[in-house]
């Protein structure tokens, strides 16, 4: 077993460790800290792979970005202390079924497909590359997502301001209106 | 509906974990996989973006974030 | 000689229904029935005219009186026969022919209508809706005048249904009285089912003739050598042919409309109309309808045995039963409904028996002749009826009696009018049923025995009536106490009138120029203008025969005098000796109850009866229990829209699931 086998099932671990305690953990704020130590387990995985610059990515907006942002709104709602409501029986099972089918019909389809691995792992992919083609117009280019995933951007910007913007004064109570003057 | 939005951010992982291996081992030529892989992390930085909006503003009008309160639009 | 005015005739009663229906409110009152005298009048005068015109002057070419189209608009074309056989295919056209038959019921029906509109002007004065009983008097004028002057079978037929809406609006003209809307509702009911034969008819004979037009069906199907009779002939429907069922399907039509066996029952009951609606319509003008009809299509029924053979058969056992029904009853008008009937059925056997053309056709000629006087001394009977019971307000024969005295015009006229439908000479009813008698005579015995038997008993039974309404006193103590059974509106106008006994003047005027129309009308030489195949002939007069149908006559008026001029219990003891045939009779002859019986107990229980449940359990049933399975179906889905963004997010994932999994497999 050489060295990259033992961190590929070590961070491996780590992640579905901690993905299991995501979800099963009853503190709300602890459930966001183990996402945050999932989600560092996935970035290494793909340091492995090679993909640094995912990698990176993948610090910088869900790391730094979405994690602090999920501690955000905790703070910001008085949940941070909250254990989680468990959810009701019948809608554990429902679920449950409802996950165990879709894994089922996943693993069948994959078990039926074949895979033929290109065998040689290379490592000739540069950033630059990813650059040029995200921007470029010809085959294989992505200009047109990019876009699209720009607009959505700004939409999803100016949508969060529009839906958690305090509504003006006189929509609002008398007590909203003082928070507004503090 | 935090532990929600935490989940979906769980989900699209696992998808981009497969995106990147997939492409890694079967196409390693191409990096189509890294592009998806990059658009699933915009968009998931924008939904969360927009759920934590939305859960703030919940929080303001029911006082409280538990999904199963929040029931009113029903028949 | 231009017949154009002929319209006006049409168009005067239509307007002045418009007139008097729309604006009758905001007009006098008076006026609406002057209005509609003075129109009826007019036409009366130009009906005249026509019929100067058309007898002496201008129909006659030759021996033959012509067919003159005075009017003709083709009003809905349809598509011509795929056979492209000669003629332009069928169309319904407006139009208004003029022949011997529509000139006389032209005069027939203006005449009466114009007494009865002069009549009802003093008998429904005191009437709050008098301007809606002119305006309808109009209509139905209107549609009789049209009826007649058809030129096309289907201008016929509308004319025939609006007849009888105006009639069922006439008889129901009280109509916050139950038994007048029952009685309405019946005539309407009866004759519209009688139509429904009418129209079968029509369809078939215009589709084996290939036309609607009266001229055209009957040059096409009265010529034996044409390829239309044959196929129509030829063709076969339950062991009788097309032509046949035609034919039949027509009579019951017009046995519909003038009360033949079996579709009578609401001749009697529609005496709750007013009188002069009595007069107008169930003497004179609409029960005609039938004879004047199949006197129209003569040409054909001539050709076809059979149906030649059922109007025959039909009317002279509808004369025979009728005239025993009219002996039994005490309702006066109701006797009268019944003479009706009875001379009805006497027109229609006098056609039955006709041959065609020439001598042979004297039934033909008998039949209109009888229509015409008729006409006058029926219209006479039932006004002079209407003038009695406006005097005693009653129409039971036993509130009556002695009124000779009281009412010295009418009673003689009443009289002028019974001897004259006894057919006693020289008045009018004399010479037609005389021609009749003649004509049976030389066609069929059985028939002539039963016009002789009938005759003795017309004479009876109207002696019985004029005897106990103007002669015999038994009942006068009664009158005083004898609760009303006419409405109490029919009271109110003669509240003023009871001590002064004889009817007011317009009224009189009426009664007196149909009493002139019914001494004089029998002196007309009738066959000279109206024949079968519009040639002329000279009817003889048989001596002998005519000596025992008087005999028939004055044997039944004195024995009327014997039972019933004075008091006396001889008419009680006859009654005795009758025993069931009187209470039949009586019950008139419980063709009421067998109608009863059929419609109520096989048809609503075999039928209707079923037909209701299968419509209450299986249909719908059907739809309650689509819609319970609905409300079911909704009700649970309902409750997956819990509200809780958990569940949503389940059912979601289900959805991804199985669209993936179709999208797998297929």
């Amino acid at each position: 077993m050489d060295m990259h086998t033992f961190f590929f099932y070590f961070f491996s671990a780590l992640m579905l460790t901690f993905g299991i305690l995501t979800v099963t953990t009853k503190q709300l704020f602890r459930s966001a800290i183990y996402l945050l130590f999932t989600l560092i387990s996935i970035a290494a995985l793909y340091f492995m792979l090679n993909y640094e610059f995912i990698a990176a990515v993948q610090v910088v907006v869900y790391v730094g970005g979405i994690v602090v942002l999920i501690l955000f709104s905790l703070f910001l709602t008085h949940q941070s202390g909250t254990f989680l409501v468990r959810p009701s029986l019948q809608s554990a099972i429902t679920a449950a079924i409802v996950s165990i089918a879709g894994f089922g019909f996943v693993w069948w389809l994959l078990s039926g497909a074949e895979f033929s691995a290109a065998g040689v792992a290379s490592n000739e992919y540069q950033v630059t590359q990813v650059g040029k083609q995200m921007l470029s117009f010809g085959r294989n280019g992505y200009v047109l997502p990019f876009e699209a995933v720009s607009i959505l951007l700004l939409a999803a910007l100016i949508g969060c301001v529009a839906i958690a913007y305090k509504q003006p004064p006189h929509l609002t109570s008398p007590k909203g209106r003082e928070n507004k003057s503090q | 509906m935090i532990s929600m939005l935490i989940a979906v951010e769980l989900i699209l992982n696992a998808v981009n974990i497969n995106f990147i291996a997939f492409n890694k081992f079967l196409f390693p030529h191409q990096i189509e996989g890294l592009f998806f892989t990059l658009f699933i992390i915009t968009i998931a930085a924008a939904e969360a973006a927009v759920a934590i909006a939305i859960i703030i503003s919940v929080y303001r009008r029911f006082n409280t974030i538990n999904a199963d309160s929040v029931d009113s639009m029903k028949f | 000689m231009n017949f154009s005015m002929t319209i006006w005739i049409l168009i005067l009663p239509l307007a002045t229904f418009l007139i008097t229906g729309l604006l009758g409110k905001s007009m006098p009152k008076q006026l609406s029935g002057i209005l509609g005298t003075l129109s009826m009048g007019i036409c009366a005068a130009l009906a005249f005219n026509i019929a100067y015109n058309y007898f002496f002057l201008v129909g006659k070419v030759g021996d033959t009186f012509q067919t003159i189209t005075v009017f003709k608009q083709t009003w809905l074309s349809f598509a011509p026969f795929p056979s492209g056989r000669a003629g332009d295919g069928l169309s319904i056209d407006m139009g208004i022919i003029l022949d011997p038959i529509s000139v006389m019921m032209l005069v027939v029906v203006t005449l009466v209508s114009f007494m009865v509109h002069l009549y009802s002007y003093s008998y429904m004065k005191d009437e709050p809706r008098f301007h809606i009983f002119f305006s309808f008097l109009s209509l139905f004028s209107f549609s009789m005048l049209g009826l007649v002057v058809a030129s096309n079978i289907f201008q016929m037929y509308i004319f025939w249904e609006l007849v009888g809406v105006s009639s069922f609006l006439l008889i129901g003209f009280y109509y916050d009285k139950p038994s007048a809307v029952a009685a309405s509702k019946k005539a309407f009911i009866v004759t519209r089912f009688a139509d429904l034969g009418f129209l079968i008819g029509i369809l078939l004979l215009s589709f084996y003739s290939e036309s609607l037009d009266f001229a055209t069906i009957i040059e096409r199907l009265s010529n034996p050598d044409s390829a239309f009779l044959q196929t129509a002939t030829a063709a076969g429907f339950l062991g009788a042919s097309a032509m046949t069922w035609a034919l039949c399907l027509i009579f019951i039509g017009g046995a519909g409309k003038s009360a033949m066996f079996p579709l009578h029952i609401w001749l009697p009951d529609a005496m709750e109309g007013p009188t002069p609606v009595s007069a107008l319509i169930h003497a004179a003008t609409m029960v005609v309808a039938g004879v004047f009809l199949v006197a129209r299509l003569f040409p054909l029924y001539n050709l076809i045995p059979a149906a030649h053979h059922m109007v025959m058969y039909v009317g002279a056992f509808s004369a025979l039963f009728a005239a025993v029904i009219a002996c039994t009853q005490t309702d006066i008008k109701r006797i009268l409904a019944f003479s009706t009937m009875s001379q009805i059925g006497y027109m229609m056997f006098a056609l039955g028996v006709s041959g065609y053309g020439g001598e042979e056709g004297l039934g033909y000629t008998a039949s209109m002749f009888h229509l015409f006087t008729h006409a006058m001394f029926k219209a006479l009977l039932f006004l002079g009826a209407g003038a009695v019971i406006h005097h005693v307000h009653s129409n039971d024969l036993s509130a009556m009696g002695g009124m000779r005295k009281q009412m010295p015009v009418t009673n003689i006229l009443f009289l002028l009018a019974c001897l004259a439908i006894s057919g006693i000479p020289p008045l009018s009813g004399f010479f037609s049923k005389e021609e009749i008698l003649t004509a049976a005579f030389n066609s069929n015995k059985l028939i002539y025995a039963v016009g002789i038997l009938t005759a003795a008993l017309t004479a009876f039974y109207m002696f019985r009536l004029y005897y106990s309404i103007f002669w015999n006193k038994s009942h006068q103590s009664e009158k005083a106490v004898h609760p009303s059974p006419l409405p109490a509106r029919m009271n109110i106008h003669s509240d003023g009138e009871r001590g002064r006994g004889e009817a007011s003047a317009s009224m009189l005027i009426a009664l007196c120029l149909l009493g002139v129309g019914t001494a004089a009308a029998g002196f007309i030489p009738f066959s000279h203008y109206i024949s079968s195949d519009g040639k002329l002939f000279d009817s003889e007069f048989h001596l002998n025969l005519a000596l025992i149908a008087i005999g028939a006559g004055v044997t039944g008026i004195l024995i009327a005098t014997l039972f019933y001029l004075k008091p006396n219990n001889r008419s009680d003891k006859f009654a005795a000796s009758m025993g069931g045939l009187l209470q039949a009779a009586r019950n008139k002859f419980y063709v009421d109850e067998v109608y009863e019986f059929i419609t109520k107990k096989i048809i609503f229980n075999l039928i209707s009866a079923p037909a209701a449940w299968i419509d209450k359990n299986i249909v719908d049933r059907t739809m309650i229990l689509a819609g319970e399975i609905t409300a079911l179906v909704s009700d649970e889905v309902k409750t997956m829209q819990s509200g809780k963004v958990y569940d949503y997010v389940i059912y979601f994932f289900i959805g991804v699931l199985a669209i993936s999994v179709l999208a797998v497999f297929y």
